[in-house]
Parts: C-alpha cells; structure tokens; sequence
C-alpha cells in the first residue's frame, strides 16, 4: 500500500493504452497521476473505479518489473466493466490495491528444473499472464501452457502467446468451437494434458478460468500424478473492500479477497469447489 | 514391417497397453502401420466402419461437412487418441469425416478382422470392449463438459455481476 493512501481511497489512474482482446474483453493500460507505479505481485487484484458508476475487482495483468504502465484485462459483463471498457486514451480511472495472494513465484523451487504446467480457459488467463511472463523472463525450468477457450476469436494475449513460444514455452490452445480453417485442437482443455510432456513428479500447476473448468483440471492434474499442494487455482466471488472488511467475498471459512484469489488446491479449496449449498 | 514389430507398436498405444501378449499377437495380425499427409481423409461420412485407427503421432480433425457450409470439427484427436468408434457396433458405417490436420502416423486395424477374433475368444472381446467403452466415456464427458459452454462464465478477471 501507499503512502498518504488508506486501502479503500482510489489512486487517480489515467488511461494511456486501450487494446480491443476480444469482441468484449479489452486490456486497459493506467498509469499513476502523481505516485510512483505499484508495486505487487502476479496473480494479485486492484479495485478499479469508473467514476460515477461503481468499483470492480479486475486482476493485474502485468508482470513486476514490465516495463511500460499497468495492465487490466477485463470483460465487459456489468455497468462497472462497461464503462471501463467504453474508457478512452486520456480518462481517469480510480485504482487501489494491490489486494490479496498471488501465484507464489517466488516460492516454487525452480533450482531443480521443475515444471510449470499453466492451464487458463477463456479470460483465466488474464491473471496467470504476469506470472507466465516473469517465468518466461526468469527463465529457469519448463513451462508448459494449455489455454482453452470457446472459440479462437477469443483467446486473449494471441501476441503473448507467440512470444512466450518463441522464448520456449511449450503452448497449446484448444477450442470448444472452430471455425473453418482452423488447424488447432478442438475440445476441452483437460484433453491436452494426457499428451502434455511435463514431469508430474516435478510440476506445478497454477489453473485458473471458470470454476467447473479449474476442478476438472485439478482432477485431471492429480490424476497424472501432480501433488495437489502444488496446484494453485484463481477464486473469485464478490470482492469488495478487498481488505477483508466487508465479508461480501466469503466462500466458507475464506475471505477471497485477503485468503485469496490464489489458493493451494490441496484440502479446503477441493472441498470448497464440490461443496452445494445447504 | 514385421508382424513382430506391430505387435510392439500395438501393445504400446493406450488403447492396448497391458493386454495379454496372445490377445496382442491376435490384433496384429489385422494391424498394419499407415501414414497420412496433412488434409488427407481417413474415414468418409456414410462410408463402411471397416478400419480402427489408433494415432501415434499427428492430429485428425473428426468433422461433420455440410455442402456449402464447409466442414465443422467437432472434436481433434491425437496421439494416443483412436479414430473410427464406429468399427465395434451395428451398422459398422462411419458417421462422420475424420480428417488428417498434420503429417499423421497411426496403426490401421482391419475391422471386420479383428470383429472375427473378437467374436472367436470372448476375452478379447470383452478386453476391446472394456477399453473401448473407457475411450468412448471419455469423449461423452468432455463433449458434455463443452456442452456447458463453460467459457460464458465470468472469468476470474472480472468479478462483477452480469448487467
């Protein structure tokens, strides 16, 4: 957190870059008015204000140290994210943050080459793509990358994919939906990792996209033999405050906003993905 | 190829892996190694269920064409994969294109041959059977996980209700 900021008083952000990722998704570039650029974490969340209208929760999309302003990738699904996304070159946004866990870069024990299975469908990529970007940067170990998403028009970061490729990431994308033309996979992304070459014994796996999508991974993950302690996955509910005040983010003995979004697998999140409401 | 070295590759497709060596001696002898350039057809709609495929390397596309629509993938299938489910039951007729999207290297298994030895021992053919049923579920449920167009949902980006 800042200084001369408390947690819930939004920074003046101005828009400097607007990239179209998608039919509805767009990557909004902000940069500080007057503080110095934030410092956090991949896989952590700012709370974003589009004045007048609301506050919403969008994931840090930049990786620490990247250069060029910040990045939020967000869809446009309510009030709040349209008028975000409707923000042109010039405007001022509110932002503050960073809140809550991040994807434990820092922990993973790369010094033995283990590694890195990274499974995203749709705009689940857009938190992970901080961290792939620092581990590509990093390069230490092997990073194998699976994205799904409904259709091809609608796999984001396309340019990021390509160049983490070219730096030796492994990537594959599937579709559940392919137009004419279309010389990829087509199917879920759980498909993919039966023929994904990483070593199960040395991986870890940072899952993140629709919730149904994230246990099935995980299933699929530990049924190749992947330690369920060391698989992460991305959970989110109605953030709010994002310092765990309000309590609107609970998900059973869990405030996502401050014990989250990014969460170890292994125990209370494997119960909590199955888990019906009573 | 020998008829020794496809046993070698029958036994060692996930399809196959841990059967009986005599049950593999068996499935290679209707066995035969093919390759496919990319955009090449391996089975045709409407056409006799007479080969199974198991892929050893390369990808195929399982397509639905509609004249002057072009045709649709349903579903690709690699490595490891089968083509051609339509081999083990009534009416033996392929129900939809399966097409190479890639140089394609696969073990083509003659149909109404292997149905014949299935027939002869019941254990191979319960063994098919059973590990063709565990393919086939397979595919039923990540098709049904695709039905639930899953990627609509809000992503983990934007946590904020639907307008």
């Amino acid at each position: 957190m800042r200084l001369g900021h408390g947690p819930m008083t939004p920074v003046p952000h101005r828009v400097v870059g607007r990239r179209e990722e998608t039919k509805d998704v767009m990557t909004l570039s902000v940069a500080p008015l007057a503080d110095r650029p934030m410092v956090f974490r991949p896989g952590q969340f700012n709370m974003l204000t589009a004045f007048g209208v609301g506050e919403v929760a969008i994931s840090v999309s930049s990786a620490p140290g990247e250069a060029g302003p910040l990045r939020h990738c967000l869809r446009d699904v309510g009030p709040v994210t349209h008028a975000l996304c409707r923000a042109r070159v010039g405007d001022l946004i509110g932002v503050r943050g960073p809140f809550g866990t991040d994807w434990g870069i820092g922990d993973l024990d790369r010094s033995g080459g283990g590694d890195i299975v990274v499974v995203a469908g749709g705009i689940g990529l857009a938190p992970l793509r901080g961290a792939v970007e620092q581990l590509v940067r990093e390069g230490t170990g092997r990073i194998f990358l699976i994205i799904g998403a409904r259709e091809p028009a609608q796999v984001i970061f396309a340019d990021d994919l390509r160049a983490w490729a070219e730096a030796g990431a492994e990537v594959a994308v599937t579709v559940d939906v392919a137009p004419a033309g279309w010389g990829g996979h087509v199917g879920v992304v759980t498909s993919l990792l039966g023929g994904s070459r990483f070593d199960p014994a040395r991986a870890d796996a940072m899952v993140c996209g629709p919730e149904i999508m994230m246990r099935l991974t995980a299933r699929a993950l530990i049924d190749r033999g992947v330690d369920p302690a060391r698989i992460r996955v991305s959970l989110e509910r109605n953030m709010q405050c994002g310092v765990g005040w309000c309590g609107h983010c609970q998900l059973g003995p869990l405030l996502l906003c401050r014990d989250g979004p990014i969460l170890p697998y292994a125990g209370a999140v494997a119960h909590l993905l199955t888990e019906r409401e009573r | 190829m020998t008829r020794a070295s496809i046993a070698e590759l029958v036994s060692a497709h996930p399809l196959l892996t841990g059967l009986p060596d005599d049950a593999v001696v068996q499935v290679a002898e209707c066995a035969s190694n093919v390759g496919f350039d990319p955009g090449a057809l391996l089975l045709v709609e409407g056409g006799p269920a007479d080969t199974l495929y198991l892929l050893r390397r390369g990808r195929v596309a399982i397509e639905l064409h509609s004249p002057g629509h072009g045709s649709k993938v349903i579903e690709t299938v690699g490595p490891g994969g089968i083509v051609g489910l339509s081999w083990l039951f009534p009416p033996f007729r392929w129900q939809f294109d399966a097409r190479a999207t890639e140089k394609v290297v696969a073990i083509a298994i003659d149909a109404p041959c292997l149905r014949a030895k299935a027939q002869a021992d019941d254990a191979l053919g319960r063994a098919l059977a059973e590990r063709v049923a565990a393919m086939l579920l397979d595919r039923l449920q990540t098709t049904r996980i695709r039905v639930l167009n899953l990627y609509d949902e809000d992503g983990a980006a934007t946590r904020e209700a639907p307008r």
